[in-house]
């Protein structure tokens, strides 16, 4: 509204339209396009605009931060917080690689074991299989907390309590990896296996030689998200972990928040070094973890 | 708490049987079973039986014996005024103030923002990858961020609120109802990403046909919408409306790291209070008992939810 009058006002020439695109009739946007537009840039900006924040956040000074909240940028600029963190009492740093190290585990763990059990459950005809894929079946429908006192007593009873077992093993047994990769492999023409077969080959030659290859944008998607989901568990390793040197970083947040209280500054540094790996994988492998989820709700 | 796919439920039966020339290989198929099988048993199935067993008994794994004490767990649940049932059904009461809130935001808005990206439009993928972008963070993350800016001395929001002109005292994180509007927002900010790719998916699904005929009949943007993409998207919508009603009821990282579960108990849910009272009291019968209760509550709503939608179509 504003801004029209002042075109209208301040230029005497009228605005001249955008060059509609070549090859196409050409149409004024209307209205409706324009309201369209409005809005999912209004909604982009909501969720940006938290997150952009706290990245600036995190380059004030603690007194900014505190006193200023409201500017959002920072004036002095400083990598203060992240220098606090780095020798604080904290050892974020070894948290750091002990997340790294858990969720790059358990993603191995998962490919391995999901990938086998799957090619069976895909392509192998056996005694049973309506009974072992009813069991796993079913378990996605029950809530994860009635595992969490049992698990941990089992945990303790291995001797795995305060290690990268306990963040790494018991998760592993999630049915997803096996229902993904077996949707992906059922899908494989049966040929691979025929032609194979004439040859002599045996079946764990077809699984990896013939099925994995294939299955390579199947176990790098399965990677991806088997890596997010360990990087952002929460609850368990609350519990699970004792020792401040054996601690991840997610559980490590709350350590830093108490720790550092009002000091948002350094608090938000550990949020964003939290978040790199995560961002980082996103933005590589956007496409295919927006479309697993996508299908997700369409094939079920 | 945070998984990022909800898995698929398989096509049953997907797989032509019977073709020639497949022989039963169990001994093969079993081997290449075993590894994940172990996994399974000894985590999954096991910890289900095990946890049955435990919530017979008084388990504080600090004291010697454990005795067995039969259904006294269960029972202890179901009578007012014992030592658990006042908290443990103040918590289920909060968890389910959480999941009548927070759902049907978690249903209405993604479909709307789902509605809009459906449109041709430019840049439709990048939007859809910024609204899914915060989904991606961890639940801590997301406590610790929305714990700063919800503060309500030193937080961006109130002081952002102040300069509008508008009451700059809001107790977003300190009290109710606040904190459940604080508990409910922060988590539609961060899930409705996951719930919008989704439903976007399923309205590409939806036959064009049926707009244009629709269209023929001399029906606008509104009755289309009412008559075409709704039942369209039945099956979608009864996934994600499962899928959102069991991570609602299981939620605990928010108000663990938001609201502490305060002020007193106001904001602590079920599952909160199940990992308190078995992990840090150390009573893990009284737990067990609670954790099969609270499946059990989600197991009947699950069953209503799936005969509702059922007869609705």
């Amino acid at each position: 509204m504003t801004a029209s009058e002042v075109t209208t006002q301040t230029r005497s020439t009228p605005e001249i339209p955008a060059k509609a695109p070549s090859g196409r009739p050409r149409k004024r946007p209307n209205r409706a396009r324009v309201l369209l537009y409005v809005a999912l840039s209004g909604i982009a900006l909501i969720i940006l605009l938290p997150l952009v924040w706290i990245v600036l956040t995190s380059f004030k000074t603690d007194f900014n931060a505190i006193n200023a909240p409201i500017n959002p940028i920072p004036n002095p600029f400083t990598t203060q917080a992240y220098q606090t963190l780095a020798s604080g009492q904290q050892p974020i740093f070894l948290w750091f690689l002990n997340s790294l190290a858990a969720a790059l585990l358990q993603s191995a763990i998962i490919l391995v074991t999901a990938s086998l059990g799957a090619y069976a459950l895909a392509r192998l005809e056996f005694r049973g299989k309506k009974i072992v894929f009813g069991a796993i079946v079913t378990t996605l429908l029950v809530p994860p907390v009635i595992f969490l006192i049992p698990n941990y007593l089992i945990v303790q009873n291995l001797g795995w309590l305060d290690t990268i077992w306990a963040i790494t093993i018991p998760g592993a047994a999630s049915a997803f990896g096996i229902f993904f990769l077996r949707q992906f492999f059922v899908g494989l023409p049966q040929e691979i296996e025929e032609a194979a077969r004439l040859d002599g080959a045996g079946d764990f030659r077809i699984f990896w030689q013939m099925v994995l290859p294939l299955a390579r944008p199947a176990l790098a998607t399965l990677a991806v998200l088997s890596f997010l989901n360990n990087w952002n568990d929460f609850l368990w390793p609350i519990y699970v972990l004792l020792s401040p040197e054996h601690e991840t970083l997610q559980p490590g947040l709350a350590v830093l928040q108490g720790a550092y209280a009002t000091h948002f500054s350094i608090v938000m540094a550990g949020a964003i070094i939290a978040s790199i790996p995560v961002l980082i994988l996103f933005t590589i492998a956007q496409r295919q973890i927006v479309e697993s989820v996508a299908s997700s709700g369409v094939k079920g | 708490m945070a998984n990022i796919v909800q898995p698929t439920l398989p096509a049953a039966g997907a797989r032509a049987r019977g073709r020639a020339g497949v022989q039963r290989r169990t001994g093969t198929a079993y081997l290449f079973l075993a590894p994940f099988l172990i996994l399974f048993c000894v985590f999954v199935v096991a910890p289900a039986i095990y946890g049955l067993w435990i919530s017979l008994h008084t388990w504080n794994p600090l004291l010697p014996l454990q005795p067995w004490v039969g259904l006294k767990n269960y029972i202890d649940l179901f009578t007012p005024g014992s030592l658990t049932s006042g908290d443990f059904w103040q918590s289920v009461g909060n968890t389910g103030i959480f999941t009548v809130a927070s759902v049907p935001l978690l249903l209405v808005i993604p479909l709307v923002i789902a509605v809009l990206l459906n449109q041709k439009i430019r840049g439709g993928t990048v939007f859809r990858a910024i609204f899914f972008a915060p989904y991606v963070l961890g639940v801590a993350v997301i406590g610790v961020i929305w714990r700063y800016l919800l503060d309500p001395q030193l937080g961006v929001v109130n002081h952002v609120l102040g300069a509008l002109g508008l009451p700059s005292n809001i107790p977003w994180t300190v009290d109710v109802p606040w904190a459940w509007i604080s508990l409910v927002g922060v988590t539609v900010w961060w899930t409705l990403g996951f719930n919008t790719v989704i439903l976007l998916a399923g309205l590409k699904g939806i036959n064009v046909d049926l707009y244009d005929a629709a269209a023929m009949d001399g029906a606008g943007a509104f009755r289309k919408f009412w008559s075409v993409t709704l039942p369209g998207l039945r099956p979608v919508m009864t996934f994600v409306t499962t899928v959102t009603i069991l991570a609602s009821a299981n939620m605990f990282g928010q108000s663990y790291l938001l609201t502490k579960g305060g002020p007193g108990h106001a904001t602590r849910t079920a599952v909160m209070y199940i990992a308190d009272e078995g992990l840090s009291q150390n009573q893990m019968g009284a737990a067990a008992a609670m954790s099969y209760v609270l499946f059990a509550i989600l197991a009947v709503i699950s069953i209503i939810n799936f005969r509702l939608q059922r007869e609705r179509s």
